[in-house]
């Protein structure tokens, strides 16, 4: 079938205003739309910039802007679309702008690095060569945030961070952080519970469930950021109980 | 721009991050890679980690060298896989120790499971060694070690295309690049280059690899006149999503998924009645084509099934969540309920470029060390994997070799003087990328890259003879002078992925060539690289290495023995 795509684009060397230009590709339903966007790169316009590697969802670098909401071009498909309309493809929301669907992601890693602590935790001597233990049940805490693949789509989506305060660290790094606190092994978990409540930490956070909803690993992100509230509450606050 | 530093490696998947991060303890490092590091191909992992826990049931690192071994045809160097098997334990205990978040079993303790050619007493029964992440494997391992990294002070050089090794005399004193943002040369001048690069499953029309598996290791080695060793060994993963090649762990068949042809029999009971579906995957992949060849594939395509529907939702939701939701989105069926069709996709080299146990590059009849050079992971090749690597050895090969080599490039680094930088460093770059920009030829990449693809897959994959190799070959070299003109429609110096990918292009050329050459001159089948013309393994003549190296007058082979300490060829039986 024939797939109409209206692509953003914008050139940070010679162009002031970004513009919008059609192409139109031969595509079958089950073809991913990142195929769509391959076609247009070697058989039409090779000018046209976004960035892959994977293709199927693992590696997070396609997430782009399809329809108005954050997606991997690789994991959507011509058919999760109407296609009587044309597909709106554009850069994700909140990140500068370098070349067409080219984002700088500089912004997203700052937060990601932004949860360790200074002094890194010190793994245990490794000649004791054993295993620390720890039960399936204490290993399913950080179950879900173990699936993110750091694509950026939750802090595109985040209205926070779109229309309140810019400087909010956002889903993904509280995520990320979460990640640690929960782990029963960690030895570090008041620092990065401390960390998470510096200023635009992680009581910005109005629960709007946007992240949830645009997730391309369907991680509760949310309920992850409300866990840990708890915990920060629970384990640095107990009086305010 | 020179950026110096001790030691810089190039790629920053698994291989090259546990290599930094080893070396960093001793002195400045520097990762330099193609993606932002997280984007690493590594992370496409899903099944395991192998290692002899015995967390599950008695298990001896004797019995994984054994498996290794016969498993890739007795061409593995057994010097090097009694390291890798030997140390493999303590180095998923120091992964667990970085905070990786293993599945854990009922003791609490890291979960193993099945995986393909992995056998309890020298092959008696399939015994549980893949110690895993669900089947996210390779991403929660990167994500641990990025974050250790941090920690440590690594320095990370994202989206940076490196181009050409640097040499001062004899020594190897850094690589040349330039950032993929901007177009503008990249130098990194160190005491100690390490090659991480990985595979170059691109060169297939159906590959498991990512777009960035081009090659680009390879390249650089053949372009320096450092030979390759055993290129011809291509891994064909058995279980591709039919047509997007997408890959379906082993871990899948581990759990009880069967393969079933077109009149829904489970063949590998023919081909292996031992094993059955875990047997090695050059073994299984050649059952499913046989199985097609023969008018047994389904609906008479060129597919069979893997069927899951045994595993149960409620398994399938536990054990294999990543593949279970990519066959939704992808197919549109619930492997609880449906088969998924499935046939074999390229997705491992296990020959690169020849290294020690440190990971030190050798050079001449593999006898040389080159200074100042060490490779790692994918793109080397120890050997270990001989003719036909096992499930899981992969990723336990770059956390023990990256540490060998961590330790080794700081050793070799370490109260050393920076060697002299060549001159000419930047202008390398940059003429590479002006002669592309302002190229007045007529070829497109696009175009040059999938008659390639095609060849590779027609007339290289599972199945070769002498006629398909010749024919390879002179595609090949024809498809090679037509690069000579290609030219880019595109001359912007901000991300210019036109030009990155006519540069990759070059890349794969020289690597599939290397293959075909290989391929070409080992008269004999054994494990991944199977010759209708020579159905036999003969040891006699072929139990060898292959060298192949750039001479004046084009490629040449020669070749080294096989390191045997243990195990005396037999034959292989599952």
């Amino acid at each position: 079938m024939k797939v109409k795509l209206k692509i953003y684009r914008f050139n940070l060397e010679t162009d002031r205003e970004p513009h919008y230009d059609i192409f139109y590709v031969e595509a079958n339903p089950n073809e991913r739309i990142l195929d769509c966007l391959n076609k247009i790169r070697w058989e039409q316009d090779s000018s046209l910039t976004y960035r892959m590697s994977c293709a199927h969802g693992i590696c997070g670098s396609d997430a782009v802007t399809i329809n108005g909401m954050p997606a991997l071009a690789c994991q959507k498909l011509v058919k999760d679309y109407d296609n009587t309309e044309e597909l709106l493809i554009e850069p994700l929301k909140y990140f500068p702008v370098i070349k067409d669907l080219n984002v700088d992601m500089e912004p997203f890693f700052k937060r990601i690095k932004a949860i360790n602590p200074n002094t890194p935790e010190k793994p245990p001597n490794a000649s004791t060569a054993k295993e620390r233990l720890q039960s399936i049940e204490e290993r399913s805490r950080i179950d879900d945030a173990v699936k993110c693949i750091l694509c950026g789509c939750c802090i595109a989506a985040c209205p926070v961070i779109l229309e309140q305060e810019p400087e909010f660290i956002g889903p993904a790094a509280i995520l990320r952080a979460q990640k640690y606190i929960c782990d029963s092994r960690a030895t570090d978990t008041v620092q990065r519970m401390q960390i998470m409540e510096k200023p635009y930490g992680i009581w910005g956070c109005k629960s709007y469930y946007m992240c949830t909803m645009v997730c391309p690993k369907s991680i509760k992100v949310t309920e992850a950021i409300l866990k840990t509230k708890k915990k920060i509450i629970q384990d640095l606050h107990p009086k305010n109980q | 721009m020179i950026h110096e530093y001790d030691v810089v490696i190039v790629g920053g998947g698994i291989a090259g991050l546990y290599t930094a991060l080893t070396a960093v303890e001793q002195c400045r490092v520097a990762v330099v890679s193609k993606v932002h590091v997280t984007r690493s191909h590594s992370v496409a992992a899903q099944g395991g980690i192998a290692a002899s826990l015995g967390n599950e049931e008695e298990d001896h690192w004797e019995w994984h060298m054994y498996d290794t071994v016969k498993g890739s045809d007795y061409l593995a160097d057994q010097d090097a896989t009694e390291i890798l098997s030997e140390e493999a334990p303590n180095a998923i205990i120091s992964l667990e120790h970085m905070g990786v978040p293993f599945s854990r079993n009922a003791q609490g303790k890291i979960e193993q499971r099945r995986f393909g050619g992995h056998t309890r007493n020298y092959g008696e029964a399939p015994i549980k060694r893949a110690c895993y992440v669900s089947d996210r494997t390779g991403r929660a391992i990167m994500d641990t070690l990025y974050d250790r990294c941090l920690a440590k002070g690594v320095d990370m050089y994202d989206e940076v295309f490196v181009l050409q090794l640097l040499f001062s005399n004899t020594h190897c004193c850094g690589v040349a690049g330039y950032d993929i943002a901007t177009c503008t040369p990249q130098v990194f001048h160190a005491k100690a280059i390490v090659l991480a690069t990985g595979g170059c499953g691109k060169i297939y029309k159906t590959t498991s690899n990512g777009f960035a598996s081009t090659g680009d290791g390879f390249a650089l080695t053949l372009d320096s006149l450092i030979p390759l060793e055993d290129m011809e060994f291509v891994q064909f993963h058995p279980t591709g999503i039919y047509g997007l090649g997408i890959l379906i762990s082993e871990a899948a068949r581990a759990e009880g998924g069967v393969l079933r042809n077109g009149v829904g029999e489970r063949f590998m009971e023919r081909y292996a009645p031992t094993l059955k579906d875990l047997a090695p995957r050059d073994i299984i992949s050649r059952a499913i084509l046989t199985e097609i060849k023969e008018g047994r594939g389904v609906e008479s395509k060129d597919y069979v099934h893997l069927d899951l529907r045994e595993i149960g939702k409620e398994q399938l939701t536990q054990k294999l969540p990543e593949i279970s939701s990519f066959i939704k989105t992808y197919l549109g069926i619930d492997p609880s309920e449906t088969p998924i069709p499935v046939a074999p996709t390229c997705h491992y080299m296990m020959g690169g470029i020849p290294t020690d146990s440190e990971g030190r590059v050798l050079i001449n009849k593999g006898d040389t060390f080159l200074p100042g050079l060490f490779a790692v992971g994918e793109c080397a090749c120890v050997s270990v994997h001989g003719a036909n690597r096992l499930g899981c050895n992969s990723l336990i090969d770059l956390v023990v070799f990256g540490y060998r080599t961590g330790v080794n490039a700081a050793k070799h680094a370490k109260g050393k003087d920076l060697p002299q930088l060549p001159q000419q460093a930047e202008s390398i770059v940059s003429s590479k990328i002006n002669h592309l920009i302002d190229s007045a030829g007529n070829e497109r990449a696009p175009v040059l890259r999938e008659a390639m693809q095609n060849l590779m897959t027609e007339k290289c994959s599972v199945f070769r003879n002498r006629d398909g190799l010749e024919q390879a070959l002179e595609g090949i070299r024809q498809l090679e002078k037509r690069y000579l003109n290609v030219c880019l429609a595109n001359k912007s110096r901000i991300f210019n992925y036109e030009l990155q990918e006519a540069l990759e292009l070059g890349n794969m050329l020289k690597t599939a060539q290397a293959i075909v050459f290989s391929a070409l001159q080992r008269k004999e089948s054994r494990g991944a690289h199977y010759r209708s013309d020579y159905l036999e393994r003969n040891d006699e003549e072929w139990l060898k290495h292959t060298l192949v190296y750039t001479a004046p007058e084009g490629l040449k082979t020669s070749y080294k023995p096989v390191s045997i300490n243990r195990f005396a060829p037999e034959k292989r039986r599952y």
